[in-house]
């Protein structure tokens, strides 16, 4: 694969991002600006498009389509996504686009959620307040997912986000989002590996290593 | 000049009084009138014989009914019913004249007495059964559409009748030349065109008595088509001249020329009024000015046709009946019996259900105004014996006055048994009216139009500029021509029957009384208003406006919202910006509705001022702390970011 790399096209990356309050979150605004940063990356403000959530199904379609990695960058609400990715999903997945016998429009390109989290990692466990794992919240994302044939990777996740300044942890996720956004661009990350870990946050060396 | 004003007193009390009353019991005006006509006429002897030269020009309102049967029933759907019309009247007065026919034979009569005494009473009463169905809500039904096909049909066989009644005085002439069957025709059709229009005048404007027969077909095609032609090309600039002149009466002068002029060209060639008329109002059913027509008629048509229901009863001779009435109740059973039957086996045949097939029969069971007619004719031209009429006629006169005991028979009786019976077959009877009317098709009614009707719903849209008319015509859409906050021009449109009214003109006052009179009319109608601004929304809330819009709040709010954009907020957040406000705007408007009094200015209503500043106050705090984190901000506690509440523990994200 690396002889042939100078050869491969770059993955184009689409960043759906949706924050119905932005300048609420620090943290949030932080890694909007990274991905913006990122050349090769479509960055899409959702709250931005469709204030009125009216979303546009065919300039949706046409614009994924026009993309190979798809990422929802939200803050986690009640287990979830904002209420506009839900949304956007009803409208813009159709049948005979993204899935039914001849809804292929998505088939082999790359998705995942990243997210800003205001509990800490350990809750995120069975034995934690939340008593689920990330991944294990987001079953409805995977399996949308993989009903539209999309290759589905664990979710990129900052925790704590209330707490953003402490320390450097947020410049350190950030870094790190940055680097998965160009390893993915460039072809540099182990995609089947990627697939097996919970979560995709510090795992980007793991990943890359082999490239 | 003393003794009309006397008459008119009469016939003016006797109906303020009598039809009320019937109505009210449930009895129908019709009734009313022909009591009226009873007790003024035979009863209390108030009236003479003037009520026969009444009768004549009453019958007029005959002619303008039907303009307005016309006016609602496009070319298409009368195209529709053609096998009806000619099945079911041809078979109805064929069947019916051959039974009356054999029955008087049976009774002795010569055989050409017999015949046309079985012609006559074969026709029934279009004044009194359309009337009675149209105020009972029937004229939709299946069995009212069987009736009003019927009626059209006699109203059409009238003209040959009365061509071929004369030929059975004459019987040496019976199968010679068809010179003389023509002239026939123009005889007999100059005096058909008495019926309606008035008698003398008609006889002597004849412009076809002195044509040879061959040249007659041509002069009535020709006199069609003036119809047709004209109401087709030139009936809409003529409207739309009179339109622009703003005159009221105008348009009034100019429907009644409409509809006493064909009358008149229709009896200049010896063809029935009442036909012409009806042909008229079907050219123009799908005009813009048809409500408008329908508003203006409506009235005389009203008021001859009351007149003409008081002669009847009038007419009636109690002296002939008082001599005979065993054998003249006889008779009148035998003709509704006999009449009753061949509609109901007809009714059978044309696969009508369960009350309709009832409608049918009864409500044409009578024989009717062409009848009296008939009968004049057929003395004159010596078919009847001059000594058979006083009873033949009152004979029509009573089962006329039966009539609306019928309707009462089939109303108490039939249709409230198959009501319990059989369920509804909604989906036939077809709303030919619109559901939602739009008053006023300017920049706001217009868009509620086009809303409404991309949404596929059935709509009436009233606008009185007819320059607008014409231009919304040109883009294929129908819009009438009409003063909306006329009563009669609402009616006329179905405001009864609509399910939904929008008041969409520019006016505040007539806004305003507009939605009184429609809430009056109509208790149960969902009223959507235009309010041009925070009092008028009062204003139409006292009203009885259900849904109260602003014209101009909404597209004020986007601006704002647009503003806000410009001045480089977060799209989401100009939103949810402008949401609040008109959250906001919506309470004040609450609380300051209740504070407000019709007539009174706010600036002297203290109570209404203080919530005023009050609510303003609450507005500049909001928008202010806005800016600030914490749970009462009023834009976004739902997504405030938890460390930030006061309550963290028990935070989830």
């Amino acid at each position: 694969m690396s002889l042939l790399d100078d050869e491969i096209a770059p993955r184009r990356i689409l960043i759906l991002a949706a924050h119905p309050a932005p300048r609420r979150s620090v943290a949030g605004k932080a890694v909007r600006k990274a991905a913006r940063e990122v050349d090769g990356v479509t960055f899409a403000d959702l709250y931005a498009e469709y204030p009125r959530q009216d979303i546009n199904a065919d300039r949706e379609q046409e614009r994924a389509e026009a993309h190979d990695v798809i990422i929802f960058l939200h803050p986690f609400f009640w287990y979830s996504t904002p209420s506009i990715f839900k949304e956007w999903q009803d409208i813009v997945l159709e049948h005979g686009w993204a899935f039914g016998s001849s809804g292929k429009a998505l088939a082999g390109k790359i998705f995942f959620s990243a997210l800003t989290a205001g509990n800490p990692e350990e809750s995120y466990f069975a034995d934690g307040y939340n008593h689920f794992t990330l991944r294990q919240m987001l079953t409805p994302l995977e399996q949308t997912a993989d009903y539209c044939g999309m290759v589905y990777l664990p979710p990129f996740a900052f925790f704590r986000a209330g707490h953003a300044e402490e320390g450097n942890r947020l410049n350190e996720h950030v870094a790190e989002w940055k680097g998965l956004l160009m390893a993915l661009r460039d072809h540099k990350i182990d995609i089947e590996t990627a697939r097996q870990q919970p979560l995709l946050n510090g795992q980007l060396k793991m990943l890359t290593r082999e490239a | 000049m003393d003794g009309i004003l006397l008459s008119a007193t009469i016939y003016l009390v006797a109906a303020v009084i009598l039809v009320p009353i019937c109505s009210r019991l449930g009895l129908g005006s019709v009734l009313g009138y022909l009591i009226a006509g009873v007790l003024i006429g035979p009863v209390f002897g108030l009236v003479g014989s003037e009520t026969q030269d009444l009768q004549h020009i009453a019958e007029f309102g005959v002619v303008m009914m039907l303009f307005l049967i016309g006016l609602e029933l496009e070319p298409r759907a009368l195209w529709d019913m053609r096998m009806r019309l000619l099945g079911l009247g041809g078979l109805q007065v064929t069947l019916t004249a051959g039974l009356i026919a054999a029955g008087c034979m049976a009774m002795g009569l010569n055989w050409t007495f017999a015949v046309a005494i079985g012609l006559t009473f074969s026709l029934s009463s279009t004044a009194i059964v359309m009337q009675s169905l149209a105020e009972k809500g029937l004229d939709k039904a299946e069995g009212g559409r069987g009736s009003f096909s019927i009626l059209l049909f006699q109203d059409i066989a009238v003209i040959p009748m009365l061509a071929l009644l004369p030929l059975l005085a004459m019987p040496h002439l019976m199968g010679s030349g068809i010179e003389e069957a023509a002239h026939g025709v123009v005889d007999a059709a100059h005096a058909g065109g008495d019926h309606g229009a008035e008698a003398d005048h008609g006889a002597s404007l004849s412009i076809v008595d002195q044509l040879p027969g061959w040249a007659y077909g041509p002069v009535v095609l020709a006199a069609i088509g003036i119809v047709v032609g004209g109401g087709m090309y030139l009936t809409r600039p003529l409207f739309r001249f009179i339109a622009r002149s703003g005159l009221r009466e105008m348009f009034t002068a100019v429907a009644l020329f409409l509809v006493v002029g064909i009358a008149l060209l229709m009896t200049l060639v010896g063809l029935s009024p009442a036909l012409g008329t009806f042909l008229a109002g079907v050219v123009l059913a799908n005009s813009e000015y048809r409500h408008e027509l329908e508003a203006d008629i409506e009235p005389f048509r009203g008021l001859l046709m009351g007149l003409f229901f008081i002669t009847v009863g009038a007419g009636i001779q109690f002296a002939v009946f008082l001599a005979d009435w065993a054998l003249i109740l006889g008779l009148l059973a035998a003709l509704i019996a006999v009449k009753a039957i061949v509609l109901f086996v007809l009714a059978v045949i044309f696969k009508l259900r369960g009350k309709d097939r009832w409608l049918m029969a009864l409500s044409l069971a009578q024989a009717g105004e062409f009848g009296f007619v008939l009968l004049s004719f057929n003395v004159q031209n010596e078919v009847l014996p001059p000594d058979l009429q006083p009873i033949l006629s009152l004979l029509v006169a009573l089962s006329m006055l039966v009539t609306p005991l019928l309707f009462i028979l089939y109303e108490q009786v039939f249709h409230r048994k198959y009501a319990e019976t059989m369920p509804e077959r909604e989906a036939d009877e077809i709303d030919q009216r619109g559901t939602t009317i739009i008053a006023g098709h300017g920049r706001f009614g217009q868009i509620v139009h086009r809303v409404l009707r991309a949404a596929g719903y059935e709509i009436v849209v009233l606008e009185h500029k007819s320059e607008f008319v014409e231009n919304m015509t040109k883009f294929g859409v129908k819009t009438f021509y009409g003063d909306a906050t006329r009563p009669d021009l609402l009616h006329a449109a179905g405001l009864h029957e609509a399910k939904q009214f929008v008041a969409a003109i520019d006016d505040k006052d007539q806004i305003t009384e507009l939605v009184k009179h429609v809430r009056r009319e109509c208790p149960d109608i969902h009223i959507v208003a235009r309010a041009i601004d925070r009092h008028h929304v009062y204003q139409l809330y006292a009203a009885g406006a259900n849904d109260i819009i602003r014209e101009t709040f909404d597209s004020a709010v986007r601006a704002a919202r647009s503003a806000l954009e410009g001045l480089g907020e977060h799209p989401f957040e100009a939103e949810k910006a402008v949401r609040y406000f008109v959250r906001h705007d919506r309470e004040t408007l609450v609380k300051l509705a209740a504070a407000w009094r019709e007539g009174e200015s706010i600036w002297d209503n203290p109570e209404y001022l203080a919530i005023a500043r009050q609510q303003a106050d609450l507005m500049t705090e909001t928008m202010k702390t806005d800016r600030s984190a914490g749970r009462n901000n009023a834009l976004e506690r739902a997504w405030m970011p938890p460390d930030i509440r006061p309550e963290e523990e028990v935070d989830e994200d």
